[in-house]
């Protein structure tokens, strides 16, 4: 399988300039939200910690947990289905939708349903799906993986969004007003809620106590799905799992607040049995989790809540745009997921990162994401995944590094160029460094020549 | 082997040593202010309040939704002008303009109401109409998640929701658009 180039990747995205200022500028201003809610709690902190307990103790006693919430989700009439891996949940997706004679399937987000790669499996096979979050049905409509995990379309402009609703729902491809695009998407997916034989969600949380499982949306578009047709399916990774109903307030406070800056989501359901004369399917999905668990120094990025904040804080991501990563996850969290899949596919990956380790540091459920990305990269290197070209470039980084003077030989020969060259030769189109962004002042000398100055040399 | 006992049986093989299960605390803070600060959050997430006595509240809807065709309401306080009774299939709720509601509590954290198939009688009465107004007693009110999720409701319902404003999405441009999908208002009442 051909190696994702992240690099080559992002710079068709950072070729579009509108693009990448808004995309940089909205992820941030997420990330302001979440700093200002995660402030106005004065138990963050401890929010975080016992969250990151929680998931940890469930991850741990996992099938004890699964065992039990298959026992109280079947007492209470819900059906618990199982799935080694993607073809198998395919399969049993499309056979209940068969045995009801379902043809058209409306859906909220699911990011399991995307790794999955399900659509397209059902939509060969004859059934319309029709994706109803707005973000995800823009990129429905466009033949486009969502770049987000949360905000899916958060990539396009109101005008892209324009283009592709005239071309599919028909609307005025003048009109990128996006109150009316949005209204627009509202009467053309009403109707499908009424049409539609089965519905279908994810799920943000499962309970092994009563067997429940939580979804949340801002638009309602998961109870609409769930509560009209008859049929409901549940695709549901099986580290969803949490023990406790009062475990959800841990993670329902945290979750929002992480993703978008609200102290809630709009709507935040929990089913726990089926209507009378209704259905509900819940399929549990491995799909290289149960291995991932056994990875001494990975397991950890299974408590991950899916919120996207380490996207939105990542300066690479904010720059590079979702796309680029060219899997279902991205940023660092598709970083450190993305690799356990399929090691060379993407073995650049755990490169597009500065390890800055802000990703660590708003993480609500405390991954060590940045950790794991260097470890990534170490194991890529021991597998001989390095492409030729870093191989080269770690290499002679290597020798200066590890020489002090090559390594300062090399510091003031780079400060020296900050200072001296010509604005034109920092500031051209083909340094990619030098585009939207002043470099920093170099400082007026290095730390050791200061060391040297005020406790001489040797010492 | 099936794929349960396969599933299992690889994540049992895999198992990290595990850390006890800590206690999850209430967080409680000076319960005063709770209606202020419901009301607060409720408005940031774009829901509306107002405050009436329950008999004047069919009179408030008229005037407040006066090209309102279809009411349908599942609080006794109100009658509507379609009976609940006679509906069979939830899709039934297709055109109804005002859809009226009692909530079993809300939540001054965030300023959620809490709603069930014993208050919402159809599921899709909380999502399928225009707009939904939502009646509560405002000595209903918990500080916060934590006392919220302590409700035995969520051990008893088939389904609830803790709904906090109307439908909204931000997907285009970060930009905020009301109803979205379902409702294009909430307001909620305190009676």
């Amino acid at each position: 399988m051909k190696r994702i180039d992240h690099a080559e990747a992002s710079s068709h995205f950072i070729a579009a300039r509108e693009h990448v200022e808004f995309h940089d500028k909205r992820l941030w201003d997420l990330r302001q939200k979440r700093d200002r809610e995660a402030a106005a709690v004065p138990e963050w902190e401890e929010l975080r910690s016992l969250a990151s307990q929680i998931k940890e103790h469930t991850l741990a006693r996992l099938p004890d947990y699964l065992a039990q919430f298959e026992r109280n989700a079947t007492a209470s009439g819900m059906r618990v289905h199982w799935a080694r891996d993607a073809a198998e949940h395919n399969q049993i997706v499309h056979e209940l939708l068969s045995a009801h004679g379902a043809r058209i399937l409306v859906k909220s987000k699911s990011m399991l349903t995307d790794e999955c790669e399900m659509r397209a499996f059902l939509e060969t096979r004859g059934i319309e799906i029709v994706e109803t979050d707005l973000g995800e049905r823009i990129q429905q409509l466009d033949g486009e993986p969502p770049s987000h995990i949360v905000v899916p379309a958060v990539h396009k402009l109101r005008t892209d969004v324009a283009r592709v609703f005239a071309r599919t729902l028909g609307t005025d491809p003048k009109n990128s007003d996006v109150s009316y695009l949005a209204e627009s998407q509202r009467r053309h997916t009403r109707p499908y809620y009424v049409k539609a034989e089965a519905g279908m969600t994810g799920a943000n949380f499962a309970v092994a106590e009563t067997g429940s499982f939580v979804v949340c949306t801002n638009e309602g578009n998961a109870d609409l799905s769930a509560n009209l047709p008859k049929l409901h399916i549940a695709s549901i990774g099986i580290e969803k799992m949490i023990p406790r109903i009062a475990d959800l307030g841990v993670f329902i406070r945290l979750l929002s607040r992480s993703a978008l800056g609200s102290p809630i989501t709009q709507f935040t359901s929990h089913f726990r049995a089926p209507r009378p004369g209704s259905e509900i399917h819940v399929v549990l999905v491995d799909n290289g989790r149960s291995e991932r668990l056994g990875m001494h120094d990975f397991w950890h990025s299974l408590k991950c809540i899916r919120c996207g904040a380490c996207m939105n804080t990542c300066p690479v991501y904010r720059r590079s745009g979702g796309l680029s990563y060219g899997a279902t996850y991205s940023g660092p969290i598709g970083v450190i997921i993305d690799p356990a899949f399929n090691l060379r596919k993407y073995s650049a990956l755990p490169f597009a990162s500065t390890l800055n380790g802000s990703c660590s540091n708003v993480c609500p459920v405390k991954i060590d994401i940045h950790e794991q990305i260097y470890k990534w990269r170490q194991v890529i290197n021991q597998r001989n995944q390095l492409p030729i070209v870093k191989k080269e470039a770690m290499r002679m980084a290597g020798k200066v590094l590890s020489s002090p003077k090559l390594y300062r030989a090399a510091v003031k020969a780079a400060n020296a160029g900050l200072e001296y060259l010509p604005r034109s030769m920092i500031y051209n189109p083909l340094n990619a460094w030098g585009r939207s962004r002043e470099l920093p002042k170099a400082a007026g000398g290095t730390f050791r020549d200061w060391y040297v100055r005020h406790r001489g040399a040797g010492k | 082997m099936s794929a349960r006992d396969d599933i299992l049986a690889r994540l049992g093989r895999n198992l990290p040593l595990c850390p006890p299960l800590p206690e999850t605390p209430l967080f409680d803070s000076p319960a005063s202010g709770l209606k202020e600060k419901f009301v607060e959050n409720l408005e940031r997430m774009g829901g509306e309040f107002v405050e009436l006595p329950a008999k004047r509240v069919p009179g408030w809807i008229r005037e407040k939704f006066p090209g309102a065709a279809v009411i349908l309401s599942a609080a006794p306080e109100v009658a509507g002008n379609r009976p609940l009774e006679s509906i069979r299939d939830p899709r039934e709720l297709e055109d109804v303009d005002v859809g009226v509601v009692r909530a079993r509590f809300g939540v001054a954290e965030t300023g959620s109401v809490w709603l069930s198939e014993t208050e919402l009688k159809v599921n899709a009465l909380g999502f399928l109409p225009q707009h939904l107004v939502v009646l509560l007693e405002m000595s209903r009110l918990v500080p916060n998640l934590h006392h919220a999720y302590r409700d035995s409701g969520f051990h008893e319902a088939r389904y609830a929701v803790l709904m906090t404003g109307p439908s909204a999405t931000a997907d285009i441009e970060g930009i905020l658009v009301r109803g979205a999908q379902g409702i294009r208002s909430l307001t909620v009442v305190g009676c």
